[in-house]
């Protein structure tokens, strides 16, 4: 699990009136707390501990439940995320395709592991699931953008285009 | 939806629109020339079709053809690997690999001046003058397609194309000319069997269900599917999600629930937008809700996402993670039929399972199992995937063998490279050698041969794929998406993952290839949930059919694939070394040097195996050893 982050939370008024509109629709609905992590790190870009104790608060769930939670899928992240989000797909069929070989590049260009944000929160490197384009692998996303087919030399170039 | 005319209707009034796809111009809609179909699904979507669309819509527009011709975004046609994919009707016209900018050309061209594009063209439909059909070609030509009978035909986001296509069909009369007992017992009949992967009968899951007492029972559907290079689920979800919807219906009146859920990864977004428009068309067309068809049945449907966690597509961990809670599995017995959901009766099934259903209500039970193996009736979507050509989406018999999935569907390896093992089951599965590729594909064939069937990822490697280095980036998986519940699981995969680095590093030892092998047998025994028994699958099937590759990375030092690492190195072939130092500009750990016009040398002690001056070297004297 990765560290939480020493970013302050900078959260507004309007992120927590949106949060709050969530969190009153899914109350009395059962199952309630996952669908509300989701919303929610929509809203926020991710779940620092600041929003888990809303949500706590509003669901009326001990925070350690929500953090345990939290904690527990992949999806959820207690981390800020970069503006560019870079994910490598190390999916079976990428694999065996040399995807390992792109996720190296990628970590060697920016200097960050899976994971990390790059220090001027411009990049952030996630080495994902298999997102399913098995008949473009290798594949690389860069937010909601998908590079597939790719080879090692490809990599500088994309990530040039986001400089 | 109160009766049976009211879906006859829907479906006389939209067949018209869907006639030419199927080959039928007399009953196509007066005045319509044409449909044009692009796949919409997630490979095509990667690969840009949605710019595609829009082109085609702009073009068709300028032209004056936009009442003529009819856009459809489909679900998958399957070659994933030729996307992004239009096909043209009534001639049946598959482009393949176009661009926006062709789009112009095939407007002028083909649909207005009469004459296809062949240039554009898949080139296996191109004979000489002709086209062929799709069905004669060697990707379609072996396919039977159940599960996928919709995917590719019809707009996933249009209710009317599924009843055109005799959808909601199976639920009507299930409603009002079956009995409950009847519906089960046609299912148990038909022979299906779980496809998630465990393969138990679907109908006796549905029969427990129904005799458990309760007094509220859930039908749930898995579409958690996290099998690296699995895609099929998915792919029925994108292309055909009414099916699903239809299905879990039939099932909630079999098993006596009102409820259900679908619980659906948040890493497949284009499904789950399609799922939650075709249950909210459902909903308005009254197939979902209350006294469906007037039968006084009610049932509705809710999508619950999951949030990336791979255990959760083990069934108590799914409705653990459904509940809102860690999706931690819980042990079994009781079984979901009994306890499953907030406790309650639950029936879960796999998208494809569910995808059968409908088919098997309409066309009976006989139809159904006159397709595959004795003890595997039916069909099988596979995906797929790795070291061949036709990457995509295949659905064949039970008991296709291998050879004819890989070399026929499949088209073959890529770069005249040599098979060397199939991987199934994802990392519950195992690595099936080339000498058994003749083994016709069903259950139990499967597991006799030390993989199973999984979900259906089939992921093809050659030669240049290690299988030691596979089996750990399994077990690297599974340790990552070991829960930590039980201690076999959460220790067990750690150790072996340990061992299978060491012998990657050339650090291992025979003792540690037995001691490896009994650890997984300690594993599969004493694990709480299917991960952990199954994890160490990978591990014990390469160790079966590929022993010779951990002997020699334990005996050797040798990686006989060239791919770990520590084990490999790089030499400069001095004969073929014209000595221009491009390598030793590109070398970050300035490890090569040497004179110009006379063969460098790369310095072992500093070199730390980049293959960064293998790609630059322009003659081809940097050999990997």
């Amino acid at each position: 699990m990765s560290k939480p982050t020493s970013v302050p939370f900078r959260g507004t008024k309007e992120q927590e009136a949106k949060l709050m509109e969530v969190i009153s629709a899914h109350k009395n609905e059962d199952g309630a707390v996952i669908p509300v992590l989701h919303e929610a790190q929509d809203i926020y870009g991710y779940l620092p501990i600041e929003v888990q104790e809303m949500i706590s608060e509003g669901l009326d769930v001990p925070l350690a439940e929500i953090y345990g939670i939290v904690t527990f899928y992949t999806q959820f992240s207690i981390n800020p995320k970069g503006e560019y989000q870079i994910g490598i797909c190390l999916g079976t069929a990428c694999y065996v395709k040399g995807s390992g070989d792109i996720l190296e590049k990628v970590k060697s260009i920016l200097g960050i592991d899976v994971g990390e944000c790059t220090p001027d929160g411009k990049f952030s490197l996630d080495a994902t699931r298999c997102i399913g384009a098995c008949g473009l692998a290798p594949v690389m996303t860069i937010n909601d953008e998908v590079y597939g087919r790719l080879v090692v030399d490809d990599v500088e170039d994309i990530l040039k285009k986001y400089a | 939806m109160k009766s049976l005319a009211e879906l006859e209707k829907i479906q006389k009034d939209t067949y018209g629109e869907v006639a030419l796809r199927l080959g039928d111009t007399e009953h196509a809609t007066p005045g319509l020339k044409g449909n044009i179909l692009c796949c919409g699904g997630t490979g095509c979507t990667s690969s840009g079709c949605q710019a595609i669309i829009h082109e085609m819509e702009a073009q068709l527009k300028a032209h004056g053809l936009d009442d003529k011709y009819k856009v459809i975004k489909t679900g998958c046609f399957g070659l994933c690997a030729l996307g992004p994919i239009m096909i043209v009707y009534p001639e049946g016209a598959f482009y393949s690999r176009i661009t926006a900018q062709n789009v112009k050309q095939i407007v002028e061209e083909h649909l207005i001046g009469g004459n296809v594009v062949k240039d554009l063209l898949y080139a296996e439909t191109v004979d000489g003058d002709d086209i062929k059909s799709l069905q004669e070609t060697r990707f379609y030509a072996k396919q039977h397609r159940v599960a996928l009978r919709n995917c590719g035909v019809i707009s996933p986001e249009h209710i009317e194309e599924y009843i055109a296509r005799d959808g909601y069909r199976a639920l009507y009369k299930a409603l009002t000319s079956m009995s409950r007992e009847e519906v089960i017992d046609e299912i148990l009949k038909s022979g299906l069997r779980g496809r998630g992967g465990g393969g138990f009968p679907t109908g006796l899951k549905w029969k427990f269900t129904y005799a458990a007492e309760g007094d509220k029972k859930f039908v749930c559907c898995n579409a958690d599917e996290g099998d690296p290079g699995a895609f099929m689920d998915r792919s029925v979800l994108e292309g055909d999600p009414h099916s699903i919807i239809e299905a879990m219906a039939i099932a909630a009146y079999a098993i006596g629930a009102d409820q259900g859920y679908v619980y659906i990864r948040a890493e497949y977004p284009i499904a789950v937008q399609r799922l939650k428009i075709a249950i909210n068309q459902a909903r308005e067309t009254g197939l979902l809700g209350t006294d469906i068809f007037g039968t006084g049945f009610n049932f509705d449907l809710d999508i619950r996402l999951g949030a990336g966690a791979f255990v959760c597509g083990e069934e108590t961990a799914l409705m653990t993670s459904i509940e809102g809670k860690r999706g931690e599995p819980r042990p079994r017995p009781p079984f979901p039929a009994i306890k499953g959901l907030w406790a309650k009766p639950t029936l879960l099934n796999n998208v494809e399972t569910y995808a059968n259903v409908a088919q098997i209500i309409l066309n009976g039970a006989e139809w159904f199992s006159s397709m595959g193996t004795e003890k595997s009736k039916g069909t099988k979507v596979f995906a797929l995937g790795g070291k061949i050509h036709n990457t995509g989406l295949v659905e064949v018999p039970m008991g296709t063998t291998l050879r004819e999935i890989i070399e026929d569907i499949g088209g073959g390896i890529p770069n005249g490279k040599k098979f060397k093992a199939a991987q199934t089951g994802g990392p519950s599965g195992g690595c099936i050698p080339a000498r058994l590729m003749d083994t016709p594909i069903d259950y139990d064939s499967l597991i006799a041969i030390g993989s199973m069937m999984g979900s259906g990822g089939l992921i093809v490697m050659d030669e240049d794929n290690c299988m030691v280095d596979i089996a750990k980036f399994f077990l690297e998986f599974t340790v990552d998406e070991s829960c930590g519940k039980c201690t076999p699981c959460r220790i067990g995969t750690r150790r072996l993952l340990e061992i299978l680095t060491k012998i990657t590093k050339g650090q291992g030892t025979m003792e540690d290839l037995n001691r490896m092998e009994e650890l997984c047998y300690s594993i599969k025994a004493s694990a709480l949930c299917g991960l952990g028994q199954t994890a160490p699958n990978p591990v014990l099937s390469t160790l079966r059919y590929f022993r010779d590759e951990y002997e020699a990375h334990v005996k050797d030092k040798k990686c006989p694939a060239g791919v770990c690492k520590a084990l490999s190195h790089f030499e400069i072939n001095p004969d073929k070394c014209k000595g221009c130092s491009l390598c030793s500009r590109q070398c970050p750990a300035n490890a090569i040097s040497g004179q110009i016009k006379s063969p460098f040398v790369i310095d072992q002690s500093k070199c730390i195996k980049c293959g960064a001056c293998q790609a630059a070297c322009k003659f081809g004297a940097i050999e990997k050893k």
